[in-house]
């Protein structure tokens, strides 16, 4: 059975229109023939998106008790035994309970991807995970619910849902978003111009690159897709000198015209002193200046982590500070680049030195 | 004779080891005290950073040299700043190379805030300096303005030290 079509309602926040747009899709579906259903609404007790939604076919949800309250999610294996041609899933990153079979709703929509069923879903950029740290440097809040970047990138389509933050602050104003009594808190918060603006240009980004990278597939030999657009990836740590590889590396990502990430593994179970704790944040807040992406994972082995995240975000260039690793280390197990040119073939490889250590001409 | 061969091998690659363990440059712990430069404005005057070695390396510091960026109103508070980067790197490295041949541990960094003093706010915020090193304004620096220097003067949370900036080389008749 072919997988069903996955297109993605992609906005910058609540209140942009991406359900109402999701609605009036599913209408016109409807109208041209398609059997549509609605898998999962979140109404927001707003008035013109519940009457969008009036006539279209609601697959009743499945209510779960957790703890003294009854909640209620997707009804997933209802969606695919009703299996209609086209269903409607709002708010793609959302958790669901934890009775639930899936843990998070993109999920659910995979699963019905699976049965063959296209998946109209909405989402705001906020959620994306790589982006978490920019939205919490940006906004000041730690997104709790994301959803993984592989997502997007495996949608048939997606479309940026867009609005002026002007005209998202008057809606706002005009209660089209929340209630009257959250208004001017959310106004004050979340909803600042220069939020609004920062996370527009987010949603704006990561459309312009999906299209970029669609148009590039579409003409380049996918087996060479990985060369042709280059990519950085530098291995930063807790430490005021990899603030100079994270600097060096976006010199050459500037003349390469590449994306830059900086990536720490971080050793599970690991406790930074207040030290590194400084260091960690210089580090952000350097990343954030530079437009580069800042990624953590949890891990022991650093080659293994590298070599995960090389091939999740397509690094064709790795960047890396001199090893710290002891000679017994190095010996018993190779050496860290040893190990990272044997596992990232067609990748190529910088060692930055430390100047500290380098002995002066006499 | 074979067992003489494998004993004589063993050691042999056990002094290599030991010789090899012995060669690795030792990277020295950071240092407790912190000695803070800002500066700004595409320039940080040599005797400013002389000073800055000199008071590091007395003190055992580290020395953190923050080139400061203003974010314009215009721009989000945590927007990429390309073209300001691109003039702070060639410093940044200046002061770190200096540093380091003069055997003083260097963090050299850039921050970012609406003005200067907002950026240098934010920054003693979330870390503790022992020491700060500014250089004083001049009429043909174009780094911290006299107004700054004021306001750092009366809000910074340690000691500050104003330097002032070696005067004009004379022009050749």
């Amino acid at each position: 059975m072919p997988r069903g079509r996955h297109r993605i309602l992609l906005g910058a926040a609540a209140g942009v229109g991406k359900t109402y747009r999701m609605l009036q899709e599913g209408r016109q579906a409807r109208k041209e023939g398609v059997d549509v259903v609605i898998g999962y609404l979140e109404p927001h007790e707003r008035p013109e998106t519940a009457v969008l939604a009036e006539g279209l076919e609601l697959v009743p949800r499945l209510r779960t008790a957790h703890g003294r309250m009854q909640l209620e999610e997707m009804d997933v294996d209802a969606v695919v035994r009703r299996a209609p041609e086209l269903a409607l899933v709002d708010e793609l990153a959302h958790s669901n309970v934890p009775e639930a079979r899936n843990r998070k709703r993109f999920e659910d929509v995979v699963e019905i991807l699976d049965a063959g069923i296209d998946v109209v879903s909405t989402v705001n950029v906020q959620h994306l995970e790589s982006l978490n740290d920019t939205i919490f440097e940006l906004t000041g809040v730690r997104v709790r619910e994301t959803f993984p970047d592989r997502i997007l990138d495996e949608a048939d389509e997606v479309v940026l849902v867009d609005l002026s933050p002007e005209a998202l602050q008057t809606r706002l104003r005009a209660g089209k978003v929340y209630r009257a009594e959250r208004v001017e808190t959310a106004l004050t918060n979340f909803f600042r111009l220069e939020n609004l603006g920062a996370l527009r240009e987010l949603a704006l980004r990561e459309v312009a690159e999906d299209v970029g990278e669609r148009r590039r597939v579409g003409i380049v030999d996918p087996g060479t897709q990985s060369a042709v657009r280059e990519r950085i990836l530098a291995l930063v740590s807790p430490e005021p000198r990899s603030q100079r590889i994270l600097r060096r590396a976006w010199r050459s990502s500037q003349r390469l015209g590449a994306e830059l990430d900086a990536l720490w593994v971080r050793p599970p179970g690991s406790e930074l002193t207040p030290d590194e704790e400084v260091s960690l944040a210089a580090l952000r807040r350097l990343a954030s200046i530079l437009g580069a992406h800042f990624l953590e994972r949890d891990g022991d082995d650093l080659a293994a982590g590298v070599k995960e995240v090389a091939a999740e975000r397509g690094a064709t260039y790795v960047f890396l500070g001199t090893p710290d690793e002891s000679r017994r280390k190095e010996i018993l197990r190779g050496s860290l680049v040893s190990r990272l040119v044997r596992e990232l073939p067609g990748i190529d490889i910088r060692v930055v030195a430390d100047r500290g250590l380098r002995k002066e001409r006499t | 004779m074979i067992a003489a061969l494998v004993v004589a091998a063993v050691v042999a690659a056990v002094a290599v080891v030991l010789v090899v363990v012995a060669r690795r440059p030792r990277r020295r712990p950071a240092p407790a005290r912190k000695l803070l430069v800002p500066f700004t404005g595409g320039h940080l005057d040599p005797r400013v950073l002389e000073a800055a070695i000199r008071i590091a390396r007395a003190e055992d510091a580290l020395l953190v040299a923050a080139y400061l960026v203003r974010v314009p109103l215009d721009l989000a508070p945590e927007a990429p700043l390309a073209r300001e980067v691109e003039v702070a790197l060639p410093l940044l490295e200046e002061v770190e190379q200096a540093a380091l041949k003069a055997g003083v541990q260097v963090d050299a960094r850039i921050e970012r805030g609406r003005t200067a003093t907002h950026a240098l706010r934010k920054l003693w915020e979330v870390e503790r300096f022992d020491q700060l090193l500014v250089p004083a304004p001049t009429e043909r620096s174009p780094g911290l303005a006299p107004k700054d220097v004021a306001w750092i003067l009366e809000h910074a949370p340690a000691e500050t030290v104003v330097i002032k900036p070696a005067p004009p080389v004379p022009q050749a008749a």
